[in-house]
């Protein structure tokens, strides 16, 4: 289970552990060479982010379970004490702050909690935050610069691709891996690839288009 | 994919804001797709029959605003809150960042469907690490029933149980995870009681949760007696989860006096923070409740969010901390209520053309354990048993049936889909029967002259629209051709079945129940000239905020972005409405209206006077004060305008006031006008079937929809698109099941099946009716959109009966329950093959 523990804070390991796969996507392509990568590695509020927080977890939990990890977390390298049980979206959501990432469902089934783990899209509710030690983690947060707003950001506006929300950051972080992993060549193959992230409102037919957009621009350079 | 209309819009908008650095640009920019749009609107042709006649009440005189030059309201804005959504910054309940302190809470649910608690243990839960505070139904000090319009819902079971799921007891603890560890200590023993599950058994042995209600129009037994054909048929619609992304929430901080502020995820504001008052025994003035945005309502939180409020405010004031609760999803599933399951029968008689002489319809709503909204949701399904067809001369009976179930409650719809469901099942029955399509019979049924009024008594306004509606959607869809050529596909193909069918929508807009009918909103200009919006109605993705923002904005003449819209607050706006039947932007959106006109008319009388302008002619425009009469005025811009005024002690706030018009409905006699107008729509839906397998999919929707005039096509359009796709998964794959104790075994996403990307019709066509405004006098002419949509779901239904009707040549018409499941679609295809005998409708 704790595949990381033996590695330096600052290691950057890829996370490859079963447990960051998404029940929906099989197999994941690698990045095209040619393709431009679109999630931009750079904190959306990094100065409001305390370097190491060394916080004790939440009290009740037996100390025994708790393990030291350093991830990297929208681009700041992060030092965190947690329960061994922590899911990384409880990590993301309760302890830093970033409550972009939603609780759906909290078992992996509606995609809501989608955030990138070494550059994959995974289920961050069925992820525990141990197993991230000394990954990249990148969120909804960490997608534009502050300044303007990534072009999926953008392409979801246009489009209208949401209604009440509360599934969008899921979807954009999907739909950013969706073009990077190479399954958008089509809006059939962005059906399929986009089909782990639910939405109740129906939006669907503007987050196609949205994704079709983006990723035309991408092929097109 | 997407239609031409919305990629136009889309397209246009983008340039706008990117490139709008004068009015001028911008107005180019916007003028290309309302164009687009217009040409449509322009070869209808029957666009005067429904011009501005009608506008029969005080604010009429008000419904075309003078010279809206840039027309506001008009524009596709995008969703005001996109880029918080889109950035992650849009809170939710759950995101709220909770005071120092702050308790998580718990709700024990009981797990026997009926019985007697003969023991309620909680001193284990009390020992648990972590745990603050237990409540049971003894430590309620006011109301301990807090059934929403009448009683029957305990807060917490007292002594009886009524279904799985039902709250005993809550608990508060300093984490959620202790919270959720300490419930499983509490030691409940339950002494069962026979429960009943079955509504139809129910109705029949009288277990009613409201009286049975009957609407009639004419001699209908006669009618039956005389009628060339009589067709008979029972049909099953199954319920539906709300599956609101955002689950049940709610954040409540105890106040400095006896009070509570209460955040949660609340279609109705109002109702819960008297529920809360009347539980906690305190005046309603000591609870204020807020929502900014829900993540997905669907009718789920109008009387079902105030519960879990109700208990953490309780805990609130006994702990004196802030308690947080949200409720893990499988438990939300289990404890509230859902879409009602209906048992539905007709016995009509018609002629040899198929048209519907008369006859008679009950309808059995499965309710649940307590009325909740029952009564108004079963008199919806009455009330659209007709859907877009005169019944003659018929008689309608509603049975509300009492089961020991999770009270069945508001879903998009609101119980007026199930009643359609009937209507249309006999339609296409009829259709097999006389030989004919049933699209033909369809149209032949439709309200028309002499055939226009409903089985309750209320005149169709509009009813050409449905017959133009249908009409261009044949064509636009090549209906017939593609009929004659899944004729010759079908007569093929042994295995694989392909099936069209196109069914129209006609959906009443208004509460039925008149009282609810009225909207309050509050505005307030400040001196930079930024102005803040607040009305009762709440955001949960319909865009409401956005088309409210707009009407301000359009009154004022002043830019979108100069409007905010502040979270709904009871403070703020008292007494209102829950957001609801579709009609939160035809009230509220006139209250903001009434409010920002009254601002309007006082800066036009102060400028008058202060700038010694002709007040006639004086009006407020691209952010300016403006004169058309008389000599060329200086423009004075808004700001100056505002500071002006405010420096002349004008006052810069107002409050807006709204009731619906014209209705009225008597339960007695069960006849009136429940309805202000009505809105239309049709689809056309084609499905391929392995008839050997029941597997389909749907290939081909097309969508023309009546929203009037559109407050904002972009919005409606996505309300258009996710409403058919909502509907198409209630009648399809979103499928319900209960084990024999009565435990719902469907309580997530891995067993209940929610439609997703890969269940989009590959291709698509949604398209608004342009150019035939409201023909009351509503919100800038335009109509409701929220729940109409969802009906034009059936039409997928209605194909995949036809797929399987075509077994038989089309001459036998198949039944088929709903969710029409694969499994259901084999079963039906197995007993046509078995021989029309054991199947279909007969006499
Ligand atoms: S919350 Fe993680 S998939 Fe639903
Ligand atoms: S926008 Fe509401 S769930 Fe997708």
């Amino acid at each position: 289970m704790m595949d990381h523990e033996s590695n330096p804070p600052d290691t950057e390991a890829p996370c490859q552990s079963s447990g960051v796969t998404r029940r929906t996507v099989m197999k994941v392509g690698a990045m095209s060479a040619t393709m431009v990568p679109l999630g931009v590695m750079v904190p959306w509020k990094a100065s409001a982010q305390p370097l190491d927080d060394k916080r004790q977890p939440a009290p009740g939990l037996a100390a025994g379970n708790v393990v030291e990890i350093s991830p990297r977390i929208n681009g700041t390298r992060r030092t965190l004490r947690v329960d061994a049980r922590t899911s990384l979206l409880d990590l993301l959501r309760e302890r830093l702050d970033l409550v972009g990432a939603k609780k759906g469902c909290d078992h992996g089934q509606c995609g809501a909690c989608t955030v990138h783990v070494n550059g994959r899209r995974v289920a961050s509710c069925l992820t525990l935050a141990a197993k991230v030690d000394g990954a990249e983690v990148l969120t909804i947060e960490g997608i534009s610069d502050g300044q303007a707003l990534h072009p999926m950001q953008q392409a979801f506006i246009d489009h209208d691709a949401l209604q009440c929300g509360y599934c969008t950051p899921g979807q954009i972080m999907a739909a950013i891996a969706c073009i990077e992993e190479g399954h958008a060549s089509n809006a059939a193959t962005i059906r399929e690839y986009m089909s782990g992230n639910i939405c109740r409102c129906g939006a669907y037919n503007g987050i196609v288009a949205a994704v079709e957009q983006i990723a035309r621009s991408v092929r097109e350079g | 994919m997407r239609t031409l209309t919305k990629r136009v819009f889309n397209t246009s908008r983008a340039t706008a804001e990117t490139t709008a650095e004068t009015d001028q640009s911008q107005e180019a920019a916007m003028s290309e797709p309302l164009l687009a749009l217009r040409i449509e609107s322009e070869s209808t042709g029957t666009g005067e029959a429904f011009g501005r006649l009608e506008g029969d009440e005080p604010v009429a005189r008000d419904t075309v605003t003078p010279r809206p030059a840039r027309e506001n309201s008009r524009h596709a804005q995008a969703h005001e809150s996109a880029i918080k959504h889109v950035t992650g910054r849009a809170r939710y309940i759950d995101d709220l960042p909770a005071p120092h302190g702050a308790l998580h809470a718990m709700v024990g649910l009981s797990d026997v469907a009926h019985g007697r608690i003969t023991r309620l243990d909680l001193g284990a839960v009390m020992e648990m690490p972590g745990v603050i505070d237990v409540i049971t139904a003894q430590h309620i000090p006011g109301h301990r029933d807090i059934g929403p319009v009448f009683p029957g819902d305990p807060m917490l079971a007292d002594e009886e149980v009524s279904y799985v799921g039902q709250p005993l007891f809550a608990i508060a603890a300093t984490s959620y995870l202790e919270a959720r560890r300490a419930v499983k200590a509490a030691v409940v023993e339950i002494a069962p009681l026979p429960p009943r599950f079955d509504p139809v058994a129910a109705a029949d042995a009288g277990e009613f949760v409201r009286p049975t209600h009957v609407q009639m129009s004419g001699d209908w037994q006669q009618a039956l007696e005389h009628a060339p054909h009589v067709l008979e048929a029972e049909q099953f619609v199954g319920g539906q989860e709300h599956f609101y992304l955002e689950g049940q929430a709610c954040l409540v901080v105890p106040g400095e006096d006896e009070g509570v502020t209460v955040y949660t995820s609340n279609q109705h504001p109002s109702e819960t923070q008297k529920l809360v008052a009347e539980v906690l025994d305190i005046p309603f003035h000591a609870v204020t409740v807020e929502n900014r945005r829900m993540g997905g309502g669907f009718g789920g939180k109008e009387t079902q969010a105030a519960p879990w409020a109700c208990m953490a405010a309780l805990l609130a004031r006994r702990t004196g901390r802030a308690i947080r609760l949200r409720l893990p999803r499988a438990e939300d599933t289990r404890a509230t209520g859902k879409r009602h399951p209906f048992h539905n029968r007709y016995r009509l008689g018609f002629d040899d053309e198929g048209v519907i002489l008369g006859g008679d319809m009950t309808l059995i709503g499965d309710c649940g354990h307590s009325p909740d909204l029952s009564e108004a949701v079963v008199d919806r399904a009455m009330f659209h048993a007709d859907n877009a067809y005169s019944l003659g001369a018929a008689r309608v009976t509603g049975h509300r049936a009492r089961t020991h179930m999770a009270s069945n409650t508001a879903f998009r719809g609101f119980g007026g889909p199930q009643g359609m469901m009937i209507v249309e099942q006999a339609m296409d029955d009829i259709a097999r029967h006389v030989g004919e399509d049933p699209l033909t019979v369809r149209k032949r049924n439709l309200y028309r002259i002499g055939r226009d009024t409903t089985h309750y008594g209320q005149h169709v306004d509009q009813y050409p629209l449905m017959v133009e509606i249908i009409e261009r959607l044949e064509r636009s869809s090549d209906y017939w051709q593609r009929r004659d050529e899944i004729r010759a596909f079908n007569r093929q193909s042994a295995v694989i079945k392909r099936g069209l069918a196109l069914t129209p929508v006609k959906f009443g807009i208004s509460f039925t129940a008149k009282h609810l009918n009225q909207a309050g909103a509050l505005l307030h200009v400040y001196t930079d000239g930024s102005v803040m919006i607040n009305h009762g109605g709440t955001e949960m993705g319909q865009g409401l905020h956005t088309k409210v923002c707009q009407v301000v904005a359009r009154e004022l003449g002043i830019d979108f972005e100069s409007v905010r819209i502040s979270a709904t607050r009871t403070d703020k706006v008292p007494n209102t409405s829950p957001t609801a039947a579709s009609s939160g932007a035809d009230l509220n959106g006139m209250a903001a209206r009434d409010a920002a006109t009254q601002i309007r008319q006082r800066l036009l009388d102060f400028a008058a006077e202060h700038y010694q302008f002709d007040r006639e002619g004086l009006h407020l425009e691209n952010g300016k004060l403006v004169s058309d009469i008389g000599a060329v005025t200086p423009a004075v811009s808004w700001g100056e305008l505002i500071q002006a005024a405010y420096l002349g002690r004008v006052s810069l706030s107002a409050t807006g006031f709204y009731s619906t018009p014209l209705i009225h409905y008597d339960r007695d006699s069960g006849q009136g006008r429940p309805f202000y107008y009505f809105a239309y729509g049709a689809s056309v839906s084609e499905v391929r079937v392995d008839t050997l397998s029941g597997e389909y999919r749907v290939e081909r929707v097309d969508i023309l929809h009546d929203v009037g005039d559109s407050l904002n096509p972009a919005i409606d359009l996505g309300q258009v698109e996710g409403g058919f796709i909502q509907g198409m998964g209630w009648l399809t794959s979103e499928e319900l099941k209960w084990n024999d104790d009565g435990r719902l075994l469907t309580d997530g996403p891995a067993t209940y099946k929610i439609p997703t990307f890969g269940d989009l019709p590959p291709i698509f066509n949604v398209e608004l009716l342009e150019g035939h405004p409201n023909s009351q006098a509503s919100l800038y002419r335009s109509k409701a959109v929220g729940e109409p949509p969802f009906m034009l779901g059936i039409s997928v239904w209605s194909a995949l009966r036809d797929a399987l009707s075509s077994l038989t040549g089309y001459r036998v018409s198949p039944p088929l329950d709903t969710p029409a499941t694969p499994e259901r679609v084999l079963m039906a295809a197995e007993a046509l093959r078995a021989g029309p005998a054991n199947v279909g409708a007969s006499r």
